[in-house]
């Protein structure tokens, strides 16, 4: 197991570095002068040629890859003042840090993400189990099509109906904004609830229909069969035979959800007007705010591959042929 | 002595004491999309104590289905089923789900064919060997790893205590149904169904496992229903036979019996298209024409009729629109008669068999 | 490994042969790489499934190939037939060495060897009428033959004994066996000299086994075709097969005609597969054959035994069989043509020994214990 992650993890550094390079490169090579893009309009030809030596743009184009990858690892300096590692760089529209400003948005994006993954887990693979213990009766029936019917909805036509109905016409919740947990528990409960529940619908339905679709799939095994030739009682059989193989499939879709989740959920944020890590990453690209959309670009890219490790830590959690082989 | 007799009244076999596993008249359907399944179309036999049934049958012959239904295996919402299974004189047909989990891997036990896919990937082999004595006798798990290890043992896996916390893919294919046979076994069932539990196994492997059931049988003294479509395998296992086709049985009598005079054309049919190692290579294979019929709508009559070469010696169109009976005891259901049935199989099939 | 051609010095056409020699393989190999390893994955050994075997096979003859699963039986099929390209080793057809032929030069070869498969089911497209199957080898191959395909395709479901009128039907309207004459009629479009069948009945139901076998058998006499028969079904493969070949862990052990290995079997494998056969008795009293229980399973293929492959199951395994690897030979008492393996050949006699060899532990203890008391 341990040479097994420690090969991941260098893995994941390589990867790493190549999607560094890749995005530096893949910026870089967009035909427009970045001094001019960090100056704003009606910037004078002289302050252009101070932000291109602040920048270090006068530099060869290895250099500043060299500067901008070291950067990463040690930190470097700019006039605005020393930016320790994981440095990506400073932001053109407001000069402040780009992991400053990626650090302060991260709370939201995370609360938003693990609150809405314990509703759609909890709910969502409930309804599933439930419906494949029940199958064939009016509660699968229930159940199967209210995950057709709410998978079919969008995130900014169910909140605003949600905001609509608890917020502004009863009054029975406030506007949804974000208290850090640290300062106020329970205004940052209240505060997140709406997002969290609507967001967590969508991925519900999606949860519901597929554990419900491995679970049966699970029940009709062979082994699962024996179980039951032993004389195990059908719930046994159930949660202890079919449900750990159900369990893959599962794991494999969190981690694609969590990660897309982690770097931001962009139409939940803007339907909740809260700031979190999707809508950074649009306005930086909206204000050609380049180094910004680096950085946001590369911390989804590590969630994504660190996910991707956990998910395979899982697997062979879950399954002892991955384990040992 | 094995009685396959039909009801006519209680105790009417001759040794005067009830079966241990009765099935009378039994029906299984299923309701799928294309309309119902008459797995199991009016089936009876007797099994007693320490005597080995085997049904022989092709696919879709309902052999598996029916041992599946005595096990109460069965999709209950999809499953219709009618007559009597009775084991040591408790009705297993509409008996209540935690009355049958107390008897299954307790009082009767399954082997499945492929071991593979029969084991569960997820746990020990031991723990899935502890399992059914841990609930059935309610010992602690210690007292039921012990009995796991011992068990392994006795069915041949070398270093048991080792190997007890091996997971099944770490087993090859013979150890694996070794390991299924320990678990069937754990609780010292008086009834063991095995399914085809050699057909996935290789011929070296497969002699030892049919050996060590056998001797298995001897020590446990168990009533073994050994159900194969391989007749080479049957005449090694079985006390007494039950040949199948579409849901029916259409002969039965003992090993020898069925074998070396077998009264069904169907049983002809099967005998005279497999090669033996001591049959002459000279002689062509005389294979049964057709396929055999789908269960949606089985032939009318003897479900065999359009694959037999004997319905004009019948005459009247019988075997089209009667159906036979199986006689009580030794016999054939067909039309024939003892005496066209034995200058049949003299004069036409036994020269054929080399 | 045993590139070594000087193996069957003893291997020659026997003088009544069925015909000239059609295919011929030498020290055929091939090794199935596994990686692994840390930090970087590389090759860390080789699943060993074919390993240096000799073959040869003529025109019109049906030589059938035994033996148990992972024995390469099936994986030298694929390698004559070419569907694999081996790791070493020489595949002669007619003369010619298609070892590393490439597409164009095997393309007329490649209508002459055949194919047919175990599974019916999965080996038809099921998008593809019956018609279109049978049809596209010709088309693929650029042949015409007179009177138009179509017609050709007609004749040949009549052969494989199927209507002619379901020329336009779908694979799944037929049953198993059906499916498997469909595969036949396949194989035959191109006029093969050599067909390699890989399990074809296997998969049938015993009832239908026999009608499949008995169109084999009508193909090779009617038509001249020699088969290499791949089962594992001992009785079967002799019932079709004039020659058998017996493989264990990707080695020829034993090779010969019929009654050689049927009935005079040298090898101590040959000797332990055939009784585990069960076999039917048909009559009261029959002379008893041998029993012989081997212990556990067939070794992985990955880390076969040194020197001969079979000593770690054997009950006449001597120091010398770990050591050296027994050529494949024609030893004292042999008949011309029937080679064995083996450093201690065994009686060439099935019938029963004064006592059983029962290597299995948990048999020999369960049995010693019934018969104490």
């Amino acid at each position: 197991m341990l040479p097994f992650l420690i090969r991941r993890l260098s893995g994941a550094v390589v990867i790493m570095f190549l999607i560094g390079a890749f995005t530096f490169f893949l910026f870089y090579s967009i035909p427009q002068d970045f001094a001019e893009l960090a100056c704003g309009k009606n910037c004078s030809p002289q302050n252009i040629a101070v932000i291109r030596e602040n920048l270090g743009l006068d530099q060869p184009i290895a250099a500043q890859f060299r500067d901008f990858m070291m950067g990463i690892v040690a930190g470097r300096d700019f006039p605005q003042g020393h930016c320790p590692a994981p440095c990506l760089g400073v932001s053109f529209a407001s000069g402040d840090m780009v992991w400053d400003s990626i650090i302060d948005r991260f709370p939201l994006t995370l609360s938003l993400t693990l609150g809405g993954l314990v509703v759609f887990l909890v709910v969502g693979l409930g309804a599933g189990l439930i419906a494949a213990w029940k199958r064939g009766t009016a509660v699968d029936k229930a159940l199967s099509g209210a995950s057709i019917v709410l998978s079919s909805f969008q995130i900014y036509l169910l909140g605003p109906i949600v905001l609509g109905l608890l917020v502004y016409s009863t009054g029975l919740m406030e506007n949804p904004k974000y208290v850090s947990p640290f300062d106020s528990p329970g205004g940052w409960f209240l505060g997140m609830l709406i997002p969290w529940v609507v967001m967590a619908t969508i991925f519900t339905a999606q949860y519901t229909r597929m554990s419900r679709s491995t679970m049966i799939e699970q029940l009709q095994e062979e082994h699962v069969r024996t179980a039951r030739a032993k004389g195990m009682s059908r719930g046994y059989v159930f949660f202890r035979y079919a449900w750990r193989g159900s369990l893959i499939p599962i794991v494999t879709i969190i981690g694609i959800d969590l990660s897309s989740l982690l770097s931001g959920a962009v139409v939940t944020e803007f339907t909740f007007d809260l700031a979190g890590l999707g809508r950074l990453a649009v306005e930086s690209s909206v204000n050609k705010d380049i180094p910004l959309t680096m950085g946001v670009m590369m911390f989804g890219a590590f969630f994504i591959l660190m996910l991707n490790i956990i998910v395979d830590l899982a697997y062979a959690f879950i399954d002892p042929r991955v384990r040992l082989s | 002595m094995t009685t396959l007799t039909k009801t006519e009244g209680a105790g009417s076999a001759p040794t005067g004491s009830d079966p241990f596993l009765s099935v009378r008249d039994l029906y299984v359907r299923f309701s799928t999309e294309d309309g119902t399944v008459k797995a199991v179309d009016g089936l009876s036999f007797d099994l007693e104590r320490g005597r080995t049934l085997g049904i022989v049958g092709e696919s879709g012959s309902g052999k598996s289905v029916t041992n599946l239904t005595v096990l109460g295996l069965h999709n209950p919402k999809t499953t219709q089923i009618a007559g009597e299974i009775v084991l040591d004189g408790q009705e297993l047909i509409g008996a209540r789900e935690r009355t049958l989990e107390t008897l299954r891997g307790n009082k009767m036990a399954m082997i499945f064919q492929d071991p593979l896919t029969a084991l569960s990937p997820y746990y020990t082999v031991g723990r899935q060997i502890a399992e059914p004595y841990r609930k059935h006798r309610g010992v602690s798990r210690r007292e039921a790893h012990l009995r796991a290890v011992e068990m392994l043992a006795k069915v041949g896996i070398p270093q048991p205590k080792l190997r007890v916390n091996d997971y099944p893919h770490q087993f090859s294919g013979g150890m694996r149904q070794r390991a299924m046979i320990a678990m069937a076994l754990a609780c010292d069932p008086d009834l063991l169904i095995a399914d085809e539990p050699t057909t996935a196994l290789d011929v070296t492997v497969q002699a030892q496992i049919l050996d060590l059931l056998k001797d298995l049988q001897q020590e446990f003294g168990s009533a073994i229903v050994f159900i194969t479509h391989d007749l080479g395998v049957i005449s090694t296992m079985a006390d007494d036979l039950l040949v199948m086709y579409a849901g029916r049985a259409v002969e039965r009598g003992s090993v020898g019996e069925v074998l070396r005079s077998p009264q069904h054309p169907y049983t002809w049919g099967l005998l005279s298209s497999m090669p033996r190692l001591g049959s002459d290579v000279d002689k062509a294979l005389t294979p049964i024409p057709g396929s055999p019929p789908s269960l949606l709508n089985p032939p009318s009559g003897c479900p065999f009729h359009p694959r037999c070469a004997f319905p004009e010696q019948v005459g009247g169109g019988r075997c089209a629109t009667e159906r036979p009976a199986l006689p009580e005891g030794r016999g054939a259901a067909c039309h024939l008669t003892a005496e066209q049935q034995r200058t049949v199989f003299i004069d036409q099939i036994k020269p054929r068999l080399g | 490994m045993s590139e070594n051609p000087t193996l069957s010095p003893e291997r020659q056409d026997p003088p009544d042969a069925v015909g000239e020699t059609l295919l011929s393989v030498e020290g055929l190999t091939k090794h199935f790489p596994i990686y692994g390893g840390f930090p970087f994955k590389r090759k860390v050994g080789a699943v060993q499934a074919v390993d240096g075997v000799d073959l040869t096979v003529r025109a019109g003859e049906s030589i059938g190939l035994v033996g148990e699963s992972g024995c390469g039986k099936s994986t030298t099929g694929r390698l004559i037939t070419r569907l694999m390209q081996p790791t070493s080793g020489r595949i002669t057809y007619a003369g010619q060495d298609i070892t590393r032929a490439n597409r164009r030069q095997l393309a007329p070869i490649r209508s002459e060897i055949q194919m047919i498969f175990q599974d019916p089911y999965s080996s038809l497209n099921p998008r593809q009428t019956v018609g279109t199957i049978i049809k596209s080898p010709m088309e693929v191959n650029g042949i015409n033959p007179p009177g138009g395909r179509e017609k050709r395709v007609r004749e040949l479901l009549e052969t494989v004994g199927l209507n002619p009128e379901h020329y336009n039907r779908f694979p799944h309207e037929f049953s198993g066996g059906q499916r498997q004459r469909i595969g036949v009629a396949r194989a035959l479009a191109l006029e093969p000299k050599l067909i390699v069948a890989d399990e074809p009945v296997s998969a049938l139901d015993v009832s239908i086994q026999a009608q499949v076998v008995n169109l084999l058998q009508k193909v090779r006499e009617e038509l001249g075709i020699a088969f290499l028969f791949i089962a594992h079904d001992l009785a079967i493969v002799r019932h079709f097969s004039q020659r058998v070949a017996v493989m264990y862990l990707g080695k020829v052990v034993e090779i010969g005609d019929r009654d050689s290995i049927y009935n005079r079997p040298r090898h101590p494998y040959t000797h332990a597969l055939l009784s585990a056969v069960p076999e039917v008795e048909l009559a009261e009293e029959t002379e008893g054959r041998e029993r012989i229980r081997l212990a556990g399973d067939v070794p992985s293929p990955v880390n076969p035994p040194s020197g001969c492959r079979f000593r770690t199951r054997c009950w006449k395994a001597q120091d010398k069989c770990a050591t050296q690897e027994p050529p494949l030979v024609r030893i004292g008492g042999n008949r011309e043509g029937h080679l064995t393996a083996c450093h201690f050949p065994e009686e060439p006699t099935i019938a029963a020994r004064d006592e059983d060899v029962v290597l299995d532990p948990a048999l020999a203890a369960l049995e010693e214990a019934t018969d104490t008391h």
